[in-house]
């Protein structure tokens, strides 16, 4: 982008010489930031290198240790987000703000609810609600509720709530990261038309080519450390890259050719329903070999989210067959799976994946801690579980590392990947399901990803691969099944696959299979 | 910033001082009323503390503590294992009542077999108590709370039923059961009771809550079980994704904590009791379990000191009148406790504020500093 409109003379946010520490461990050491109006502004770092650190105290969660904070000229100290609000700032964080048992409508008008009288105005709220929505082009439904939508609906809700309380500028804390190309290519567009508004725009992104697409600036930051602001139009994306890890990244994934062997996942004419109770799984055939990885492209909300929990055993089928080395695991709970070849990376890691108030060991052994030599005779083995877990962070990159006995939930989003990845690839199940598993995660570890996915594939085990990345899809699927209202409708050799040809069939404009 | 840290900033990082801290100001509650009373705070507190600390005191604080530390004991592992077992009450109350009826009704058994006997009856009837709650849960989705405190009444008039049955209830005119038969009695023997200069009701209960103690420890922290009941209670939809059965968790978290309370009940009765009598109000063993645990930080150790201490708060308390001060004080006392631990959020804040402060101050020291400079230049 041409930077148009940028006003370089009107800084709207200053950070100066910010510092946040907690106890010891220095979270920001002296990073600088300038966005001036109608800018976009990207702030690039790998995970747990400070970005949510850093917008955090921009929106008032968190108190810089020293620095300072402008907005529009004025230094201003932000005790909480409300003081950020009304300085005009919005945020839309990763992991999301949303009640989860109201609507959307509810959601985004929470705290700025239209009245009448004393009762709430919840006619005129959703009539807000949709006027919004479609002039920004965020398609949600108003009347549903929160836990009853995909991931990539709630990351919309959660932008609208931003827009809704009329913030200029606006906090995006990876915002791209469940939504779909298209979605992505509708954001960028929205974004492009808020900073013509004259407002700018943060973006925290670890997607080198969403900030070639998007951004005017980019500002690195890498362990704490500010590292460089630059031109976008003067980098390229591996300039970004290595600026950002400190080192050369490779982004091509190396995957010999192989024969694949028997099938080990066969999905046989499977219905169900999702949560409304409308079938949305219209009978998918499906079969995964040795071997390969079957990667599943398509729009949210065609069926992929409930066919994995269907095969995992959380969704109860209404009809169909899922056989896993000739066993049906249809309609089993998740143990019966488990015990018969299923492993898998669920899409929310923090609701499926990880039990945030244990420690990294204990997650580590989560299917596993009944298991010799975790546990003897009904009682746990401490020392191997810890040994175990040392292995695995050194293994699989889990920072920061000697964090063995913290929480789970005191990692950032990308180490709680890794430890649900690591967890699972040494499960060493014939099936490996992984939905999203580079979701948020910044290409260095993207690359780790990647590389423990293939290697499954190369020791012979089948993949299952559900992304909304298109990308991932093509680079890493032997073969890849395109999924349209319930259904597979077309399976292409990952090789001769094509974003175009991709793009229109998951629209639904391919031919049945 | 400075390394060192401030008074608050311990409150907020460390539970002990924190509920230490509670504790104080619970007496410093106390002593305001005792002032507006125009009571003396240095012979009730005196007197309070005097009471519990000669030998024969302090053995009946023992005494007290059991039930209190193995209700607490109950209330604690529903809290770890994300249940939240309001209903130890009524579990304490059936659990006291079957022991006390098998005391009765199996009399002639001796006691090595008595004994037990009598501890698992009470288990048993505490966990089915516990269980049924988690049947309704699992089953129809009937939020625990609710039915729990419903099953609390339910046990209060079913004890009070059964202590009015013929070959239950006492033959004389008290509007209690018949007394458990010696071999059913954990008391200790007559004369070392007399030699060693203790309670008359010294027993040997508190040597059990200590086992129990040590099981609900190793079984929360040690072992598998513990490892998938927390699980569950923490994240039940990992849980299942793991593979775990959630259900079965619950229920089987729901029926430890019912036993550990329906052994409370066994412990008051063979122990202090010897009867049940026909009540007209919950005694609340079950309620101050809650509270036990809350002290105790849930943690097993924790709600051993807590029960004692709450066991001499209950003792000590009944010799308050000798000072002319209502029994009640203690209540007082205790309910700022609980209500200063609840509020941890206020500690919390007043840091904050403290911090907030800190930094104006640092602030101001380096823009003094900075004026400084250019002075200079």
């Amino acid at each position: 982008m041409a930077k148009q409109y940028v006003d370089m003379n009107t800084p709207v946010i200053e950070m100066r010489n910010i510092v946040k520490r907690f106890g010891d461990f220095v979270a920001n050491d002296g990073i600088n930031l300038t966005v001036h109006k109608g800018e976009i502004h990207a702030i690039l770092g790998e995970n747990g290198a400070g970005k949510s650190t850093l917008m955090n105290q921009l929106y008032g969660l968190l108190k810089p240790t020293s620095g300072d904070i402008l907005v529009n000229g004025k230094r201003i100290v932000m005790n909480n987000p409300r003081d950020a609000i009304d300085a005009g700032i919005g945020m839309v964080h990763q992991h999301f703000m949303l009640v989860q048992p109201f609507t959307v409508t509810e959601n985004i008008v929470l705290g700025t609810e239209p009245t009448k009288g004393i009762s709430l105005d919840m006619a005129t709220a959703r009539k807000n609600v949709v006027e919004i929505s479609e002039r920004y082009g965020l398609s949600i439904d108003p009347d549903a509720k929160i836990e009853d939508i995909s991931v990539g609906m709630q990351q919309r809700v959660e932008i609208l709530k931003a827009l809704y309380r009329g913030a200029d500028i606006l906090i995006l804390d990876e915002p791209t990261s469940s939504l779909t190309p298209q979605e992505i290519t509708e954001l960028i567009a929205i974004m492009h038309n808020l900073v013509k508004d004259g407002k700018s725009i943060i973006i925290i992104t670890h997607k080198l080519k969403e900030i070639k697409e998007s951004a005017d600036f980019c500002t690195i930051i890498r362990m704490g450390k500010y590292i460089d602001t630059v031109d976008v139009e003067k980098v390229d994306e591996n300039d970004l890259a290595s600026m950002m890890v400190g080192r050369k990244v490779t982004f091509k994934v190396d995957k010999p050719e192989q024969e694949p062997g028997d099938v080990v996942l066969d999905v046989k004419d499977l219905h169900c329903l999702d949560y409304r109770g409308i079938e949305i799984v219209k009978g998918l055939n499906l079969q995964v070999r040795r071997g390969e990885i079957v990667g599943i492209a398509g729009i949210d909300g065609n069926g992929q989210t409930e066919l994995v929990e269907v095969i995992t055993g959380l969704r109860k089928g209404t009809k169909g067959q899922v056989l896993v080395n000739g066993t049906d695991v249809f309609n089993k709970p998740p143990a019966f799976g488990f015990q018969h070849g299923v492993s898998s990376i669920p899409a929310d890691r923090q609701k499926h994946g990880l039990v945030l108030d244990f420690s990294i060991e204990d997650n580590l052994i989560l299917q596993n801690y009944e298991k010799d030599p975790f546990a003897r005779k009904s009682v746990l083995q401490r020392d191997p579980i810890f040994t175990h877990a040392s292995k695995s962070i050194e293994k699989y990159d889990i920072r920061p590392s000697g964090s063995e006995k913290r929480p789970a939930g005191t990692l950032s989003g990308g180490n709680q990947q890794k430890v649900i990845i690591a967890r699972e690839v040494q499960n060493d199940k014939d099936l490996l399901i992984a939905v999203n598993p580079t979701r948020g995660l910044d290409v260095g570890a993207i690359e780790y990803v990647h590389k423990y996915i293939v290697d499954q594939r190369n020791k012979g085990k089948a993949v299952l691969l559900v992304s909304f990345e298109l990308d991932e899809i093509m680079s890493l699927s032997d073969i890849i099944d395109v999924i349209f209202d319930g259904q597979i409708v077309a399976s292409i050799p990952g090789k001769d696959a094509n974003e175009n040809d991709l793009g229109l069939m998951m629209a639904g404009g391919g031919k049945k299979a | 910033m400075t390394k060192n840290k401030g008074f608050l900033d311990i409150i907020s990082e460390n539970r002990f001082i924190h509920i230490l801290l509670s504790i104080l100001l619970g007496f410093l509650v106390g002593a305001v009323f005792l002032v507006i009373m125009n009571l003396s705070v240095s012979a009730a507190y005196g007197r309070l503390i005097n009471s519990v600390t000669s030998l024969k005191g302090f053995s009946y604080v023992v005494v007290y503590s059991v039930p209190y530390i193995v209700v607490g004991l109950s209330v604690a592992f529903s809290f770890k294992t994300g249940v939240f077992n309001i209903g130890a009450e009524g579990q304490f109350v059936v659990g006291s009542m079957a022991a006390a009826c098998t005391g009765i009704l199996a009399g002639n058994l001796p006691k090595p077999i008595l004994i037990p006997l009598c501890f698992l009856a009470a288990m048993a009837a505490g966990a089915l108590w516990g269980i049924i709650v988690g049947v309704l849960k699992t089953k129809w989705g009937i939020n625990e709370v609710l039915s729990m405190i419903m099953f609390n009444w339910i046990a209060f008039y079913l004890s009070n039923f059964i202590a009015g049955i013929p070959a239950i209830k006492n033959d004389g005119s008290a509007e209690a059961t018949k007394n458990i038969a010696d071999n059913a009695s954990l008391l200790f023997s007559k004369d070392f009771i007399k030699s060693a200069g203790l309670a008359p009701t010294a027993n040997w209960g508190f040597i059990i809550a200590i086992v129990a103690t040590l099981l609900v420890w190793f079984i929360i922290e040690k072992t598998t079980l513990g490892f998938e009941l927390k699980a569950v209670g923490s994240n039940k939809f990992a849980a299942e994704y793991a593979g775990i059965n959630v259900n079965r968790s619950i229920l089987t978290a729901l029926a430890i904590s019912g036993a550990l309370a329906g052994l409370a009940g066994a412990l008051q009765v063979m122990g202090m009791g010897k009867r049940i009598s026909i009540f007209t109000s919950q005694e609340g063993f079950g309620f101050a379990g809650i509270v036990v645990a809350l002290i105790g930080c849930s943690n097993p150790f924790g709600v051993l000191v807590a029960g004692l201490f709450y066991g001499a708060l209950m003792y000590g308390g009944s010799k308050l009148n000798l000072e002319g001060v209502p029994t009640q004080l203690i209540n007082v006392i205790v309910g700022t406790v609980v209500f200063f631990i609840a509020i941890s959020v206020i500690f919390e804040n007043l840091n904050r504020l403290k911090s907030r402060a800190n930094r104006n101050a640092e602030a101001a020291a380096i823009k003094k500093a900075e004026e400084k400079k250019e002075a200079k230049s």
